[in-house]
């Protein structure tokens, strides 16, 4: 569980989220802003300040050891080389004053002192070249505004690959980005996912690029799990009425569609959310049902297996096909 | 990096131009520099009128400007037409003793206000925190002459009762010592204190300020994901940042103090620009006034420059604009 | 964000496919087992209620911030104090500010005779004093920050809405007033034209103070004349004017009122400078600054350069807070915290 202690109150960002990692496999986050996606994986790297942020209760384990519990210098060692991070908007993300090279060359000398100049050289250059950079040579003294949106996420996958790690967390990596670089883009780190066979976890709310890249799909909601399973199955059966209302907002391009269909109403309050289920209030399958409003519904095992979902009346929902499978989208 | 600088130079040159004529209309419409003459008995008419003449008071702006032009450049901003004395040596040698206050009191005030402010930033909400913070903003609430006036009677108070002489309160030396000596350090004492403070509070407001900004910042974040150890990150990737724009303010700062010393020099009775301009001002001494303007404002214009290029030189995103 | 909010709730009851629900307006789609419902209706209620509710909530959030920055909430109660004090001056002060009293030269601060702070070397009641300069301080830093924010908002609307030429001759001319250095212009402007009188003094200084707040102004009008909302009036047909006063001005008052506040600051630390320089308000009207100076040439008198000083020093600082209280209520994402 995390929490921030604000003016208005006390946040609680996340409540309830335990997964698994595998290595080699792509785990999409998706959720709306606000759903606790960012905040529990910057969590496990330590990222959060901890005033007004506090982790109060949780492990993350990592190759046998809770990250939620090491020291500070252990867990430096860990970041940026054992397990990365590359975040979402990459025109602030990296120091105006430095030079690109510097920068991606630091992440190898802070875990690799020892290594010389020129070879770190050479590896930035390497780097540079295998996320598609043009012309590296001229490129490593340049500043990042000389890099354009796309160049910059890419300088930042490579920062990220520098150290070869175990676990890369990318966090909305291209939502700032234009929708013709979010596709080159998603080329670079299918490519970084591939080089290293790290085990990604791709947090987003673009529900296309969780079907493009994806293994297996947790959908959270307030801080919370409420439904998970391999992408196929989420995006084929949801079993989830949340997951059912994302796949049914997405506009399709293949069919004629008169209206959008948003889901009603707007995210809880995080300080004081609803009682019971907290996505009742906007729920279509409720229906002002007492379970709902009183019982905070847990994972359950829904048909298949490894498929869960935290809803009382999931059942109700079995036998029930996306729209979006069967005509051409969601294809792997 | 060098069209940069050639092209700030070059934009200068026509503010410096503009201000001179501003100074020059404008101190020439608002007073006559026979005024104070005009009130002497002493003087007659035909002197009166002689005078006019003699200095071209009876031409139009534009060509009394051109006049004036002439006597600053050639021959080194005239003489007063009050004391018939030539400026240029006075303003030199007050141009000289206020540069030896600002410079010192400034450089410790940044150094003070930067390790302060640096602090403070990574120690948020702390006691050091909130204690400096409060003196800051006593420092920005105090009047200079208060201050100023406060220590004076201290240390006449200090000196009368215990006899000791720690600081002078007024005047820059006591005679027969130099500009560099124990003496004169005993004389700007209390001026350098008192300037100290008040820019004390700035700097080291404005460096936390700038820190706060800067420790937020993605890039930051982007640091630490790295790996990077947080002293690192501070000194490598926070510090640059934050610098800039307290650097900037700094140098700013001395270029307007060249002329803003006024305050604490008239207080101290200390030899230098402002005691000066004060000086000129109630004898209404008008080409000493334009004089001592003029240079005020090309010192503003010069400081502005060097803060540009300093901030050309720290933040590269600036030097393609 | 959203608080518990009985309206919100009775709009989602009117969600078509909830049990009490009437059939409104929207198609109710139950194809293939889909219970996706078009929450037509009910949607228009809810986000017209949600966006009200934001709206409402930005003023109310401002002001109970403000009222929970402690600091700022004394700073206010005693500046409100003691302009009061200065505003009745005529009735609180127990003596005429020029009332000479020959037997009680130089006394220091005692009750006997309501001299609370002293007198001076001709026996003038320094309390009295010291409560008229509080009215020609707080006189001045008022009618100055008003009128320079008036003048600077103006100019500044002028200059960031309008752009192209305008713009660049507003702000080139701004850039040179502000080069010159401020205060000796200023005494230069008082020196010449003669000071002395209040008003004078007010004028003069805002002849500099406008500069800041158009700065203010015109970066504000820069950014928000690119908003959506001001594509849409002007698409409705709304004027320039109207844009500009409607849509603009409210959402940029924040960093001015702050200005402003700050302003008056200012304006009562550079008038009482003036004052002790000699050539700011000039005898018989009494100003804080020219009170302290009678207390340099009466060393051993230190009634004559603290009273007045202090009640500068609190005047300044407790305004400061106030400005800084404002600040933090009105930019959310203010995140250095005095």
């Amino acid at each position: 569980m995390v929490q921030f202690t604000t003016d208005d109150g006390v946040v609680k960002a996340v409540d309830g989220l335990t997964y698994d990692l595998h290595p080699g496999e792509v785990l999409g986050i998706v959720g709306e802003s606000g759903s606790g996606k960012s905040v529990s994986t910057m969590s496990i790297l330590g990222l959060i300040p901890q005033p007004p942020g506090k982790i109060v209760s949780g492990t993350a384990l990592f190759k046998g050891q809770d990250l939620l519990k090491m020291k500070d210098k252990d867990l430096r060692r860990v970041r940026g080389n054992e397990m990365a991070m590359i975040f979402q908007d990459p025109m602030t993300s990296l120091n105006p004053v430095l030079k690109v090279g510097d920068q991606i060359g630091e992440a190898i000398e802070i875990h690799h002192p020892d290594e010389k100049h020129k070879v770190v050289r050479e590896k930035v250059l390497r780097l540079m070249r295998l996320v598609g950079i043009p012309n590296p040579e001229t490129r490593i003294d340049q500043y990042p505004h000389e890099f354009s949106g796309g160049m910059r996420q890419r300088a930042m996958i490579a920062m990220a690959m520098a150290n070869e790690p175990a676990v890369l967390i990318a966090d909305e990596p291209t939502t700032a980005l234009d929708v013709t670089i979010q596709a080159q883009v998603l080329e670079v780190l299918k490519k970084a996912k591939e080089e290293t066979n790290a085990a990604t976890i791709l947090i987003t709310h673009d529900l296309g690029l969780v079907a493009e890249m994806a293994d297996r799909v947790i959908v959270m909601y307030a801080g919370k799990i409420v439904e998970m399973g391999d992408v196929f199955t989420i995006f084929s059966a949801p079993r989830h009425p949340y997951t059912v209302g994302l796949m049914n907002s997405l506009p399709r391009l293949t069919v004629d569609e008169d209206w959008l269909r948003p889901i009603p109403g707007q995210p809880p309050s995080l300080i004081t959310p609803p009682p019971g289920c907290a996505f009742h209030p906007r729920c279509f399958l409720s229906q002002g049902r007492a379970a709902c409003r009183e019982q905070v519904p847990e994972l359950r095992p829904v048909e298949g297996a490894n498929h869960v979902s935290a809803c009382h009346f999931a059942d109700e929902l079995v036998g029930e096909a996306s729209k979006l499978v069967g005509s051409g989208a969601g294809d792997r | 990096m060098l069209t940069f600088i050639v092209r700030r130079v070059l934009y200068s040159i026509p503010v410096l131009i503009v201000s001179s004529f501003l100074i020059f209309t404008f101190v020439s419409l608002a007073g006559s520099p026979l005024a104070k003459l005009r009130a002497n008995p002493q003087f007659s008419q035909v002197t009166l009128h002689h005078l006019e003449h003699q200095y071209h008071l009876d031409k139009p702006i534009p060509v009394r400007y051109a006049y004036w032009v002439e006597d600053v450049t050639l021959h080194k901003f005239g003489s007063s037409l009050l004391t018939q004395q030539p400026i240029w040596p006075d303003l030199k040698r007050v141009m000289a003793h206020t540069a030896q206050l600002i410079i010192t009191s400034e450089l410790l005030a940044l150094i003070l206000g930067c390790i302060v402010g640096i602090y403070s930033a990574i120690r948020q909400y702390s006691a050091f925190d909130y204690t400096f913070t409060s003196l800051s903003f006593l420092g920005f609430a105090m009047p200079t002459f208060w201050l100023a006036l406060l220590l004076q009677i201290l240390f006449v108070d200090i000196y009368l009762k215990w006899n000791v002489r720690i600081f002078y309160t007024s005047g820059l030396n006591n005679p027969g010592h130099g500009a560099w000596s124990i003496d004169r350090l005993q004389h700007l004492g209390l001026p350098i204190i008192t300037l100290l403070i008040i820019s004390f509070a700035l700097y080291s407001r404005y460096m936390r300020a700038s820190m706060l900004d800067v420790i937020n910042m993605d890039y930051v974040r982007t640091a630490r994901a790295k790996g990077v150890p947080e002293g690192k990150v501070i000194r490598r990737h926070v510090l640059r940042n934050a610098l800039i724009p307290v650097v900037t303010v700094a140098t700013l700062n001395f270029g307007a103090l060249l002329s803003g010393a006024i305050i604490t020099e008239t207080v101290f009775s200390l030899d230098g620009m402002g005691y000066y301009f004060i000086n000129k001002l109630n004898n209404l001494d008008l080409y000493a006034i334009m004089a001592w303007l003029l240079v005020t404002a090309v010192c503003v214009i010069v400081f502005n420059l060097i803060a540009d290029i300093v901030y050309g030189y720290l933040d590269p995103r600036i030097r393609y604009d | 964000m959203t608080e518990p909010n009985p309206t919100l709730d009775r709009a989602l009851e009117q969600t078509p496919g909830h049990p009490t629900a009437p059939v409104v307006g929207g198609e109710e789609v139950i194809g293939g087992g889909d219970r996706m419902i078009l929450a037509d209706t009910a949607d228009s209620l809810v986000y017209e209620h949600g966006l009200e509710i934001k709206a409402r909530s930005q003023w109310a959030y401002a002001r109970r911030r403000f009222i929970r920055h402690r600091l700022a909430m004394v700073s206010l109660v005693i500046v409100t104090f003691i302009f009061l004090v200065g505003a009745f001056a005529p009735h609180i002060a127990p003596y005429r500010y020029d009332q000479i009293d020959l037997n009680n030269i130089l006394h220091p601060p005692t009750t006997q005779g309501h001299h609370y702070f002293g007198t001076d070397s001709i026996g003038r009641d320094y309390f009295s004093r010291v409560i008229y300069g509080i009215r020609t301080s707080e006189t001045v830093g008022l009618f100055v920050a008003f009128l320079s924010t008036a003048i600077g908002l103006v100019v500044g609307a002028i200059a960031g809405y309008y752009g192209g030429w305008i713009d660049n001759l507003l702000m080139r001319i701004t850039d040179l007033v502000l080069t010159l250095p401020a205060l000796a212009i200023l005494l230069t402007a008082s020196a010449l034209l003669g000071g002395g009188d209040k008003w004078r003094i007010s004028l003069i200084l805002v002849f500099f103070f406008w500069t800041t707040v158009a700065r203010i102004a015109r970066g504000q009008f820069l950014s928000l004349r690119e908003k959506e909302y001001v594509e849409a009036a002007k698409a409705a047909g709304s004027g320039d004017t109207r844009i500009m006063f409607r849509h603009i001005i409210p959402n940029m008052m924040g960093p001015i009122v702050v200005t402003g506040t700050l302003a008056v600051a200012s304006a009562i630390l550079v008038e009482a400078a003036l004052a002790f320089l000699g050539l700011g308000i000039k005898p018989p009207t009494p100003a804080l600054g020219a009170l302290v100076v009678e207390g340099q040439t009466n060393p051993q008198a230190w009634w004559l350069t603290v009273f007045p000083g202090l009640t500068l020093l609190i005047i300044v600082l407790c305004v400061n807070f106030v400005g800084d209280g404002l600040r933090d209520a009105l930019d959310p994402q203010q995140r250095v915290r005095a």
